[in-house]
């Protein structure tokens, strides 16, 4: 299954803008975006809090509309003139910044959530796949225990593999690990990394963490302040599979040095502009 | 591979029985229970004083709980209402019966109501305006036109003890569903779930904690209304029990009905909140981690 998948989840975002509230006086949030989300890969969209990071995700996922321009996964249309919303669906799989397992259902019965619900596979099988995947990412264990009763990194990680259960094509990121502390977050970033190595699945990953970026992305978009658009489209050629020793290398502190202005500027006039933090 | 999961394996056997076990010898070690009953003490020995020993001057007329407790626990009591007379049961029995049946009425009608009104926008445009102009009526102002409305005297008191419950238990199942996070619908669709999975794995669970603080209310109310709807038509019931004993002048019996309420009331709730427990093992588990994620 890892093979195939390595080339699917292309999502290509033509001149999409999104304007809250009514034509005219509404607020710009998101200003005619135009960038590829390589499949395969990992894309981290770097930008201030505010910006309108979300708001892109939200169109790919389908829960916003566009106000205008068109989103593609694999050549095929999710949103664009006709049909401004996307249909939500399980070839794109968010998860949350604050984590959405169900916490009235236990660890496995919300990892088997997603393959029961799209009747993929009976009830058995796909409680099997679930222990399997759970046991795969390291969390054996505490299958039959309620979200609430494990660490949110544990839970987040949880979330993943429910995630990754039927397959999609793309997983889309929200910022995920921004409620963890910052030891957490550097166990996660790995464990990330593990399971991008073994499904291949192609991942959108948001954030405002310049360093989380850099280290996770193959390639990172850095968004201006809100209206959001990409300021600057970097690839990073730090070779995969990457691990924390990465971190102190000198290509790495480059790829720091040659985006933290371009970053700070913006947080900056997000400051200025007296963005509330969202 | 199943079998080899035993060390995290052992939380799922804390069932809510255990916890209430666990939380009543934890209560027994602290101070709280010794100071509840010093309290009740300082109640019951100012009653007796003012009452019995001191007679103040208001306090004169009003029977002294030593007088109670002998005519409760009398096996010929003067006033003919004691834990040793049949018919003293029939009265709560009576009273029981009805709370049981206007809080399965207005369970019955009010969660389903309650999920509709938080699930669909369109149908509370039309109902929930009607629903809030009605709720602040009293139950008591009802009184007439149920009595106009319903034959005898047992269903207009069984459809006022509903309605008050009915509010409460439609309100906040309504609370309820729109309570739930956003991203736990968004995450249930982008899995695959249609609209009636989301709802029945989503929404009624989501909104389970706030219903069951709605049937708590729902159940509390239902006493206040009942015995308002006792002292106003029937010839059994506590709540007719006080005030015929009002009437006839037996004034400790008032005491011993009003007590037996308090206890039956508590036994009612607690036994709503125990059905919550055991239908949110989820919740329970995460309170008893101290969590209030």
């Amino acid at each position: 299954m890892p093979r195939e998948a390595a080339r699917k989840g292309g999502v290509r975002i033509l001149d999409a803008v999104k304007m809250y509230g009514a034509e005219g006086s509404g607020v710009l949030a998101v200003d005619h975006c135009t960038f590829d989300v390589p499949a395969g890969e990992i894309t981290v969209v770097v930008g201030p809090s505010g910006c309108g990071k979300t708001t892109l995700l939200n169109a790919i996922a389908g829960f916003h509309s566009l106000s205008s321009g068109s989103i593609y996964l694999d050549e095929e249309m999710l949103c664009g003139p006709g049909r401004l919303k996307a249909a939500p669906g399980p070839d794109r799989i968010v998860v949350f910044q604050n984590g959405a397992l169900f916490p009235w259902k236990t660890n496995i019965d919300n990892v088997a959530f997603g393959p029961i619900m799209q009747g993929l596979m009976r009830r058995r099988h796909a409680y099997e796949k679930a222990r399997q995947m759970m046991a795969d990412a390291g969390l054996r264990g505490i299958e039959n225990n309620y979200p609430g009763e494990i660490s949110s990194g544990v839970r987040r990680r949880v979330e993943i593999v429910r995630a990754l259960m039927t397959d999609p094509k793309i997983l889309l990121l929200d910022e995920p690990y921004r409620a963890l502390d910052s030891l957490t977050k550097s166990v996660m970033h790995e464990a990330l990394l593990e399971i991008f190595y073994r499904n291949r699945v192609t991942i959108f990953f948001i954030t405002h963490d310049l360093e989380e970026a850099i280290f996770l992305g193959h390639r990172v978009v850095i968004m201006t302040t809100r209206p959001c658009r990409p300021k600057k489209i970097l690839d990073i050629d730090i070779p995969h599979p990457r691990d924390y020793s990465v971190l102190t290398t000198r290509r790495f502190r480059e790829f720091m040095d040659e985006t933290a202005a371009a970053v700070h500027e913006e947080a900056i006039k997000a400051f200025d502009a007296g963005e509330k933090e969202r | 591979m199943s079998e080899s999961e035993l060390a995290v394996d052992m939380a799922p056997n804390v069932t809510s029985w255990a916890l209430t076990r666990h939380r009543f010898s934890e209560w027994l070690k602290s101070p709280r229970p010794y100071l509840m009953l010093i309290g009740f003490a300082g109640f019951l020995g100012f009653w007796y004083l003012s009452v019995e020993v001191w007679k103040l001057p208001r306090f004169a007329e009003m029977p002294g709980p030593t007088q109670v407790l002998r005519e409760w626990f009398s096996p010929d009591p003067t006033y003919g209402l004691s834990v040793f007379v049949e018919e003293y049961y029939l009265h709560i029995w009576v009273s029981t019966r009805r709370i049981a049946i206007a809080f399965f009425l207005a369970t019955a009608i009010g969660v389903p109501l309650g999920l509709l009104l938080g699930w669909s926008v369109r149908f509370k445009q039309y109902v929930f305006p009607v629903f809030e102009f009605l709720r602040p009526v009293p139950p008591l102002a009802w009184v007439p036109l149920a009595i106009v409305m319903f034959q005898g005297s047992e269903t207009p008191v069984i459809f006022l003890t509903f309605l008050a419950s009915f509010y409460a238990t439609a309100l906040n199942t309504m609370l309820g569903v729109e309570s739930i996070d956003v991203s736990y619908i968004r995450a249930a669709s982008c899995l695959g779930a249609k609209r009636w999975q989301v709802f029945r794995h989503v929404i009624v669970p989501g909104a389970l904690p706030f219903i069951f603080t709605g049937l708590q209310i729902s159940v509390g109310v239902a006493w206040f209304s009942l015995v308002a709807g006792e002292m106003v038509s029937g010839q059994y019931g506590l709540g007719y029990v006080i005030n015929t004993s009002y009437t006839m002048v037996r004034y400790p019996t008032i005491v011993i009905g009003m007590v037996t309420l308090g206890i039956v009331g508590y036994v009612t709730s607690a036994a709503i909140r125990f059905l919550g427990n055991s239908m949110m093992q989820w919740r329970v588990r995460e309170l008893a981690l101290g969590g209030d994620r």
